[in-house]
């Protein structure tokens, strides 16, 4: 038997039988507990869980224009930090990737990177502004190959737009991912609008102002046979809408964001910003609807939303801070924390929503695959029974804005391999070019 | 007590104390020498990145009261109109030495971020924060309607006062539910459903629509501004309108129990929210509130940098 670059030993599948993984020419080689024969690197992996690499579908990369808060390096950095081995970087770029130069633009600086995969999400209108379509056929046919188009930040919020833009993605198996806010109910919202917005005069977010969006675009794919992606669902109407979407068969999928399974519209009591994000932190009720829905499939996936932002944008008062929080480095352990710690899920769904799901909705080949022989060897290795500490001033994004700093969360990944080296390895981050 | 940033920040026995306080202080401002020692050599900086006349105005007064030194920073004119960020305008404040820092500020919230942060160490009193809280105001008006309806000193108990108009977007109306409804009154708001806030459900009063059916049953009525850009953010059709529901004119105050007062904190829309013979009638105490005003913020002062209140009785 051929030289395996790495063994895995001891390690438990997504199911929970242990095995041993041997990966060879960026291949899984073997799945065995029987592996014969010898590996450059052998690991051991006693306690911890092997799960296809991690997949993002909602990632702000900032390059290009906001490299001051993160770019597609230090992103990915992050990214492998996190154990993921694909991240999609949303459009609102500076210049918009509303073009094909701009979605290629960023697929090269993943490339060069050579982390992991960095699949341009493209504008579903010209600079986001929601009222003309951008090149969606350029970008779908460039050498970023783009499927998910989003105008995320804005909602495209015109029923004729969105409709157009259902219809027109059609042509190549395309997903128009919407950020469901209504913008008119929500100028100038601040927070979830309800007692804790009322008790501190923050200007509210309306859950209503979500679930009218996702209500009439299921409407919209229903009508146009087209296919619709909701980002970062907050609300327990949200959910019971997308419920009653898929038991009409409308083709719908829908995500939601670790800190929405985990934080609350109360943490704004301290009108400190890194709580301030967009959509809101809803109430503990939503939480539990949410983490329902995940668990039952309603949700079909975990998306970052990772938003770096440089310091001075955090450090001010509430209503002049920018929306966003850090997500990659915390995605997994937030979700052991509220997902499987909690008996919801288990490892085989955890894998399902945040690798095998995310890579099927993006259509991203060699990702979320089963862990067989002759799989694209894209793995993490998390082990779940050890803790750590969240610290701003260790994260690897180039921003600090983490709402879980000082937190104690559970799972440690180990290890990250991307096409079959290990990007990531008991803290270390490794390009092609070796240890960052 | 080291800052003033929310009511909720009191017991009910400090607020009671900085009331009693400010009874005390009034008498040495009625007196032929205005000016206590206290805060001799303290430096106060006023720090108002909204305009104000009659709280900065207030609260200097009360300063050098207090014989304080007193550093006006407005927003116009200042390196707050220059974009600079709320920390670098607290460690310039920081570096030169200030006491304490009253701030009145358009974004909720900006007084506790202060009072939070690293970036400086005296006492933050907030003098209005967005449509938050506005705690000095409410000591005033708990202080203005304990001198003419209270039973002599202590709390509020027994009372009834209406809170009318703007709640959605009022400071004054957030503290002074927390305070009032804390010293014993019942609360009641009355607006129109849009200048309600959607989670009003479990504060401490009860929410009328209807203006008429309140107005006999209160001994307070409190009327908040109503800013005129809110008719074009469709909260109601017209002015004229809302003065018919919502107004407070010879008609309803004809209505009042004797002996109940009528209040504004000011600036007041005359003709709008209330007629131009109620803010001038003797139920009116609204003038008497910018009086009761400066004592008040005195025993702010006093006790938060002087370390406790005034004894009763004391000179």
């Amino acid at each position: 038997m051929a030289m395996a670059d790495y063994l895995i030993k001891g390690v438990s599948l997504p199911d929970g039988k242990k095995t041993e993984i041997s990966i060879a020419n960026g291949l899984i080689a073997t799945v065995s507990s029987e592996f014969k024969g010898e590996a450059n690197i052998v690991i051991d992996a006693q306690e911890c869980v092997v799960l296809p690499g991690l997949v993002d579908l909602h990632t702000h990369l900032r390059e290009p224009g906001r490299e001051d808060a993160e770019t597609v390096l230090s992103g990915s950095s992050a990214g492998v930090k996190g154990g993921f081995t694909a991240v999609s970087a949303m459009a609102n770029t500076s210049p918009v990737a509303d073009t094909a130069g701009v979605v290629e633009q960023v697929y090269r600086l993943g490339q060069a990177a050579g982390l992991l995969d960095v699949f341009p999400i493209g504008a579903v209108t010209q600079g986001l502004n929601g009222e003309a379509l951008s090149e969606i056929g350029a970008m779908a046919d460039s050498v970023a190959r783009v499927r998910v188009f989003s105008d995320d930040g804005n909602c495209v919020s015109d029923p004729l737009v969105m409709r157009r833009a259902l219809e027109y993605i059609k042509k190549f198996g395309g997903v128009i991912a919407q950020h469901a806010q209504d913008p008119r109910m929500t100028i100038g919202s601040q927070m979830n609008e309800g007692e804790i917005s009322a008790r501190l005069g923050l200007k509210g977010w309306p859950a209503v102002a979500e679930e009218a969006i996702i209500a009439r675009d299921v409407l919209l794919a229903d009508h146009v046979k087209s296919r619709l992606h909701i980002c970062h669902l907050t609300t327990a109407g949200g959910v019971e809408i997308i419920r009653w979407a898929k038991a009409r068969g409308i083709d719908v999928t829908a995500e939601v964001t670790p800190h929405h399974l985990l934080l609350t519209d109360d943490l704004a009591s301290s009108y400190d910003p890194v709580y301030k994000v967009n959509p809101p932190l809803r109430t503990e009720s939503d939480v539990h609807a949410l983490r329902e829905a995940l668990a039952d499939g309603t949700i079909d996936i975990v998306a970052t939303d990772h938003a770096p932002h440089p310091t001075e944008s955090k450090e001010c008062e509430w209503q002049e801070a920018a929306f966003g929080m850090l997500g990659l480095e915390t995605a997994l352990s937030i979700v052991q924390k509220t997902m499987v710690d909690t008996g919801l899920m288990n490892w085989l769904q955890v894998a399902d929503r945040m690798s095998i799901k995310p890579a099927q909705i993006g259509g991203y080949e060699n990702h979320g695959q089963p862990l067989v022989v002759g799989s694209v060897a894209n793995l993490v290795v998390i082990n779940p029974t050890q803790k750590w500490t969240v610290d701003r001033d260790l994260v690897l994004s180039k921003s600090t804005n983490t709402p879980y700093h000082g937190h104690e969360l559970p799972g440690v990944i180990t290890h990250t391999f991307f096409k079959g080296k290990a990007t990531f390895s008991n803290g270390n981050v490794f390009s092609a070019e070796g240890k960052k | 007590m080291k800052n003033l940033l929310s009511i909720a920040d009191l017991s009910k026995s400090e607020a009671i104390s900085i009331l009693d306080t400010a009874t005390e202080l009034a008498r040495v401002s009625d007196g032929a020498v205005k000016k206590l020692p206290t805060l001799r050599g303290r430096t106060i900086v006023n720090l108002f990145a909204e305009d104000s006349t009659r709280t900065r105005i207030s609260f200097e007064a009360a300063a050098k009261r207090l014989s304080a030194d007193v550093i006006n920073f407005s927003a116009k004119g200042s390196s707050l109109s220059k974009g600079e960020s709320l920390k670098d305008t607290a460690m310039t404040l920081q570096a030169m030495g200030a006491d304490a820092v009253v701030i009145r500020h358009p974004a909720s919230g900006a007084a506790q971020r202060l009072a939070d942060s690293q970036w400086m160490s005296g006492s933050v009193i907030n003098a209005g924060d967005g449509t938050h809280e506005h705690p000095s105001q409410a000591l005033l008006d708990a202080f203005t309607i304990r001198k003419h309806l209270g039973m002599g000193g202590g709390d509020l108990t027994g009372l009834s006062v209406a809170i009318v108009g703007d709640i959605l977007h009022s400071r004054v109306a957030r503290s002074n539910v927390l305070l009032l409804s804390m010293l014993g009154a019942k609360i009641t708001l009355v607006a129109p459903p849009t200048l309600l806030p959607v989670g009003i459900f479990n504060w401490p009063a009860t929410v009328s629509y209807d203006f008429d059916s309140v107005i006999p049953h209160v001994d307070v009525v409190m009327m908040l501004r109503v800013q005129q850009e809110r008719m074009s953010d469709l909260f109601f059709p017209n002015t004229r309108e809302y003065s018919r529901y919502f107004g407070l004119n010879a008609e309803r105050t004809a209505c009042m129990k004797s002996g109940a007062i009528v209040m504004h904190p000011g600036p007041m829309n005359r003709g709008l929210e209330i007629s131009a013979e109620v803010a001038d009638s003797a139920r009116s105490v609204i003038t008497e509130q910018v009086t009761n005003g400066v004592s008040v913020r005195m025993a702010i002062l006093y006790v938060l940098l002087a370390g406790g209140a005034l004894e009763v009785g004391s000179n």
